[in-house]
């Protein structure tokens, strides 16, 4: 079984990595690139632990093969954050106490920032909805529901940071 | 996964030579339903043919009589589509009932179809909107009805190398709209106990002119009840219409018990839910005052 040569756009920067034609991207984030923000919760799209963004849409690495990458843009947790700048949505997490062993927060935080990307005003039906993807298992999801809308008043510019 | 092979053709006539060299290889569109079933070893995949590099294959084309939608075209992308929300929401809301945004950012209807379940989605909606899928094999091509390609669950009718390269939705006639109902016990990310979809037309005097019900997750296929249909015709929603619509689909219905719902409760909600999807496309076909 001959291994495929993939180069991919991860956070920006170009990847080039070897994979087997049955390895899925999670696999490789975490194994071969050694990004290992993303989760495996389920490893069936059930959970969102292990959410990215895959030419713009946010997906479940889980279900995307390794091989399709190629050519592609991938962002991931570790692109969220500006340096040490951390994204809004991060950082209301924090303020919000929204985790607790934050095995869920990097699929919950990529998939809140690609809500707020497209939409700063939305209401939280549609944060609601838009995060029925994602699996908590601590928080109960209302701390998370108002971080999501802490941030996005914030990029709103209706709430100063703390 | 014991994958020999990923192939990424780039035309249809490679595509369906890979297939029709494999007969292990599977096509890949969205992959929700197909790595899902490669990890938990259900599938026997040998090799993957990902047909979302092939051009032409991912988009909605109006061909002036109705719309051509690529078959890797993901579900997300057809609520982006303002004609086709406008000529069939049912589809549309069918399509966009599938799992989490995550999912159907991939998920297309082709792999909903191909897949096979009688619980899948946007199969009743496209049924009942007379939908066909173009087909490419190698003998050629050929247009089906998509109530033609799942023969039992998992099993299609394909035939060894074919695949599917687009489904077809008719003109939307005046007077006419389609809705989709399912029961879930969540409100999202379940999978239905009982769908129904529902596509009408109506006349100036609110009389029903033509009518196409299906039903998911009631027997072994999805079901187009074209008694369901006849009962509605000529009438203008009557009580007595109605119920002899829902009878229909309760005769049609050959459910299974299993941990989501009793062969009892399947049958009394599909007549439930085809009443309440045949009146929300008549409303919105514009047949309520
Ligand atoms: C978390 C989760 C939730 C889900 N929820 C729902 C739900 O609510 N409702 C629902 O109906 N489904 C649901 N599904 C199942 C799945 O998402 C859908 O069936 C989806 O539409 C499959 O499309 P796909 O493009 O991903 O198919 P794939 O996985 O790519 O393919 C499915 C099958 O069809 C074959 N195939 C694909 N494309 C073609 C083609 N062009 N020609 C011939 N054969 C082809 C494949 O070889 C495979 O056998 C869910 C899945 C997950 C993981
Ligand atoms: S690990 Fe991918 S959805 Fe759970
Ligand atoms: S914080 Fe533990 S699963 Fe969400």
């Amino acid at each position: 079984m001959s291994k495929l040569h993939v180069t991919t756009s991860v956070n920006g920067d170009e990847r080039e990595f070897l994979c087997g034609p049955g390895e899925t991207l999670l696999d490789v984030l975490r194994d071969e690139l050694d990004m290992t923000g993303t989760k495996e919760g389920c490893g069936s799209g059930d959970c969102g632990a292990c959410t990215i963004m895959l030419d713009g849409e946010m997906v479940c690495s889980c279900l995307v093969m390794a091989a399709e990458a190629q050519g592609r843009v991938i962002g991931t947790i570790e692109g969220v954050a500006e340096g040490s700048e951390l994204h809004p949505v991060q950082r209301t997490f924090l303020d919000h106490a929204a985790l607790q062993c934050g095995f869920c927060t990097p699929g919950f935080i990529v998939a809140a920032k690609a809500l707020l990307d497209r939409n700063p005003d939305p209401t939280e039906t549609e944060v609601r909805y838009w995060l029925a993807g994602n699996l908590c298992r601590c928080t109960g999801y209302d701390k998370i529901i108002r971080a999501v809308m802490d941030a996005a008043a914030e990029l709103r510019q209706e709430r100063t940071p703390a | 996964m014991a994958l020999s092979a990923f192939h990424t053709p780039e035309t249809i006539e490679q595509a369906v030579a890979l297939l029709a060299g494999d007969p292990s290889a599977r096509p890949l569109s969205g992959g929700t339903d197909l790595i899902v079933q490669m990890q938990s070893g259900r599938s026997e995949a040998g090799a993957i043919v990902d047909i979302k590099r092939i051009a032409g294959l991912n988009g909605i084309r109006s061909d002036g009589d109705g719309f051509v939608i690529g078959a890797a075209t993901p579900c997300t992308a057809l609520k982006e589509d303002a004609a086709l929300v406008a000529a069939w929401p049912g589809v549309v809301e069918a399509a966009n009932l599938i799992g989490s945004v995550q999912v159907r950012n991939r998920a297309t209807m082709a792999g909903n179809l191909c897949n096979a379940s009688p619980a899948a989605d946007s199969v009743p909606a496209l049924v009942a909107a007379g939908a066909t899928c173009l087909i490419a094999g190698p003998s050629g091509e050929r247009e089906v009805p998509v109530e033609a390609i799942p023969v039992a669950p998992s099993k299609t009718s394909l035939q060894a190398g074919e695949m599917v390269t687009a489904i077809k939705l008719p003109k939307r006639s005046a007077g006419g709209s389609d809705a989709y109902l399912r029961s879930i016990p969540r409100t999202e990310m379940d999978i239905a106990v009982v769908g129904a979809g529902a596509n009408i037309t109506v006349d100036a005097e609110g009389v029903c002119t033509s009518a196409r019900i299906a039903i998911g997750a009631a027997a072994p296929t999805v079901v187009l009840v074209e008694d369901a249909g006849k009962a509605l015709e000529g009438s203008g929603f009557d009580d007595a219409a109605m119920e002899a619509m829902a009878q229909a689909v309760r005769n049609a219905c050959k459910p299974i018990d299993d941990k989501r719902g009793t062969i009892e409760y399947r049958i009394a909600m599909a007549g439930v839910l085809a009443k309440r999807t045949v009146m929300i496309a008549r409303e919105r076909a514009g047949g309520t005052a």
